[in-house]
C-alpha cells in the first residue's frame, strides 16, 4: 500500500454508521507512551531519536493488529502529503515539522495509526465513527498490551506511564468524540454546555485537536486529566457527559422541527441549493453549508444524499485533498474554483444515479 | 506561517508589543525567538503556563532538585521550565519533590490509578516496595468502595495507615 491508495477510500471514521452517527460523527483514544531510558523524542538528539524510531519500528512489524500496516517515513514526505494526513486526522500538526526521524503507522481502514517520535515516542491512536468510545478503547488497550510485549515502556508505580508533558501523566490517555451540534448552536445554547463540560474536566477544541477554532458546529470534546483515574473511568465519565450532550442536541433538533420546521429547511435548502450552484467557494464556506446539509439528511428534509456522502465531501474538499485529487499544487483561488467543481461533480452525478 | 527572521521554519511563537501606542506584530520560529533574547522568554505562551505552575512549587520548597539535573538525559530544571517538556522517564525521579505538586495542580491528584505495562506487572511482584504497596492497597480501597464493600474497605484503610505512619527505614 502507497500513502497515495488512501484518497481511493473513505477512512472507517467518516462512514457516517455507528451508534448516534447523526450527532457523534466520531470516537477516538490515544495513548502517549514513550520507552524507559531512552530520553523523549524532543530531548534526543538525531542519534538517540533515530535508535527508538529502530527498536519501534521493530515492535510495530510484530504486531498483529498491525498487519500489512502502512510505514511512512515523515521525512519522504512533503509538505502536500503531511497536510493530507493531518487532514485525515493520522497525525498532528507538530508531526508535520522537523521530520528527519518522525514516522506514522497506518492499518489498512485507517483504524489505528500510531505516530513515532512525536512528543513521545508512540502515540497510539484508534479512531471509529459513530459513539463507541468503550470499544474503541478496548481495542487501543489490546494493541498497547501487545507492544508491550515487545517494547519496555517508561512507568513508575507512582505516577504511572511517564510523558513528555506533564499534562499527559499517568494514563497518557485522551479520548474524544467529535460532536455536530447546529441545534444547540442555532439555539444559543452553546456556552452554557460548554461551561458545564468545562466543570467536569473535559474540555472542548475544534476539528482537528489542540490549537483549532471550532467551525462549522463541529466540536471536540475530551478528557483534561490523565491522572488519579483509571481508563475505564475516564472514558466513562467522557461518555456519559457526551450522551447528556447528545439528548440536548436530539431534543432543541426534535422543538425546532416542531415549531420552526419552515425557518429549518430554508436554512438547509439554500445550503443545498448554494453547493449545487456555486462556482467558487472557500473551505470555510463549505464546512458551514455541508454542516447545514448534514442535519437537513438526519432531519429528513434531503433525501436523495446520505450521511456517508456528506461526510466524504466534508474531507475531499480539504485543501491537501484537493491538491492530491489533481495531483498537483493549487493556490488558494484555484482551490476555491476546484472545490465548487468537485462538489457539483459529486451531488449532481449522484442525483444522476438515483434517477 | 513562517518565521519573520529566517524565513524558513513555521513560525510558533507570535508577539505583539505596544510600545508608545504602536503596535508591532512578530512571527517567529522557537529557535530564532530564543536566540532573540532574554526578553522574549517572558513570551513563550502556552508552555509558559506549565513553567509557571512549575515555579510554584519552588517557592515553597527551594530544594537541590532545581539544581539538579537529570543524571539519565542531563536535563535541568531550569530547560524543564523552558520548554515545558521533560527529558526521560527518569526525570520524573530527579525532578520529584518539584514535580508531585506540580501534576497534583494539574490533575488534582498525584497518584496513578490505571494500567500497568506488561513486563512491570511481572518485575513488580518480585520487588514491592512499601510505598508500591500502600498505593496498591489504595487501588484496592478505591474497588472496595466502588463496590460498597465497606468493611472490607475499613479494613485496607487501617492496613494503609499503618503503612504510612511506619517511620522510614
Amino acid at each position: 500500500m502507497k500513502l497515495d491508495d488512501l484518497l481511493k477510500h473513505t477512512s472507517e471514521w467518516l462512514r457516517g454508521t455507528g451508534p448516534k452517527s447523526n450527532i457523534v460523527i466520531s470516537s477516538r483514544v490515544r495513548l502517549a507512551r514513550n520507552l524507559d531510558k531512552k530520553p523523549f523524542s524532543n530531548w534526543a538528539n538525531a542519534k538517540r531519536q533515530k535508535e527508538a524510531l529502530t527498536i519501534i519500528k521493530a515492535a510495530v512489524e510484530n504486531t498483529s493488529y498491525l498487519k500489512g500496516a502502512l510505514f511512512v517515513n515523515m521525512k519522504n514526505t512533503d509538505e502536500l502529503d503531511r497536510h493530507f494526513l493531518m487532514e485525515r486526522n493520522l497525525i498532528s500538526k507538530e508531526h508535520m515539522a522537523n521530520v528527519e526521524n518522525k514516522a506514522v503507522v497506518i492499518s489498512d481502514n485507517e483504524i489505528v495509526a500510531i505516530m513515532i517520535n512525536e512528543e513521545d515516542h508512540l502515540r497510539l491512536q484508534v479512531i471509529q465513527s459513530g459513539f463507541k468510545l468503550m470499544e474503541v478503547w478496548r481495542m487501543i488497550d489490546s494493541i498497547d498490551q501487545e507492544l508491550s510485549k515487545y517494547l519496555s515502556f517508561a512507568y513508575s508505580p507512582r505516577w504511572g506511564y511517564l510523558t513528555s508533558c506533564p499534562t499527559n501523566t499517568g494514563t497518557g490517555l485522551r479520548a474524544s468524540c467529535m460532536l455536530h451540534l447546529p441545534a444547540l448552536m442555532l439555539a444559543n445554547q452553546m456556552d452554557k454546555v460548554l461551561d458545564a463540560v468545562g466543570k467536569l474536566g473535559l474540555t472542548v477544541r475544534g476539528l482537528y485537536g489542540e490549537g483549532t477554532q471550532a467551525s462549522g458546529n463541529f466540536f471536540q470534546v475530551s478528557n483534561q486529566v490523565t491522572l488519579g483515574r483509571s481508563e475505564e473511568d475516564i472514558i466513562d465519565n467522557i461518555e456519559r457527559v457526551i450522551n447528556q450532550i447528545v439528548v440536548r442536541e436530539e431534543n432543541m433538533r426534535n422543538s425546532f422541527l416542531k415549531r420552526n420546521r419552515e425557518m429549518l429547511s430554508d436554512r438547509v435548502f439554500r445550503a443545498y441549493g448554494t453547493l449545487k450552484s456555486a462556482r467558487i467557494i472557500t473551505s470555510s464556506e463549505t464546512i458551514k453549508l455541508l454542516s447545514a446539509i448534514r442535519l437537513g439528511v438526519d432531519m429528513g428534509f434531503i433525501k436523495d444524499i446520505d450521511q456517508r456522502m456528506v461526510n466524504e465531501l466534508f474531507i475531499l474538499t480539504q485543501p491537501a485533498h484537493l491538491q492530491k485529487i489533481d495531483g498537483k499544487v493549487l493556490s488558494p483561488s484555484e482551490r476555491d474554483a476546484r472545490r465548487a467543481d468537485l462538489i457539483r461533480e459529486k451531488l449532481i452525478e449522484r442525483k444522476g444515479k438515483k434517477r | 506561517m513562517l518565521c519573520d527572521i529566517c524565513g524558513n521554519v513555521e513560525a510558533t511563537v507570535h508577539l505583539t508589543e505596544i510600545i508608545n501606542d504602536k503596535m508591532t506584530k512578530l512571527h517567529l520560529c522557537e529557535g530564532c525567538a530564543r536566540k532573540k533574547g532574554g526578553e522574549m522568554e517572558e513570551h513563550f505562551g502556552l508552555n509558559d503556563l506549565l513553567a509557571g505552575l512549575a515555579d510554584f512549587g519552588t517557592q515553597l520548597e527551594t530544594d537541590v532538585s532545581t539544581k539538579a539535573t537529570c543524571p539519565n538525559c542531563g536535563l535541568s530544571y531550569t530547560d524543564f521550565k523552558r520548554t515545558g517538556r521533560l527529558g526521560c522517564g527518569d526525570c520524573y525521579e530527579t525532578f520529584r519533590k518539584n514535580l508531585a505538586p506540580l501534576l497534583k495542580r494539574i490533575h488534582g491528584s498525584d497518584r496513578h490509578i490505571g494500567k500497568t505495562p506488561k513486563m512491570v506487572s511481572k518485575k513488580l511482584k518480585k520487588v514491592v516496595s512499601e510505598e508500591d504497596r500502600a498505593l496498591e492497597l489504595r487501588k484496592k480501597l478505591q474497588e472496595a468502595i466502588r463496590m460498597e464493600e465497606f468493611e472490607e474497605a475499613a479494613r485496607l484503610r487501617d492496613k494503609i495507615r499503618t503503612l504510612e505512619t511506619r517511620p522510614k527505614r
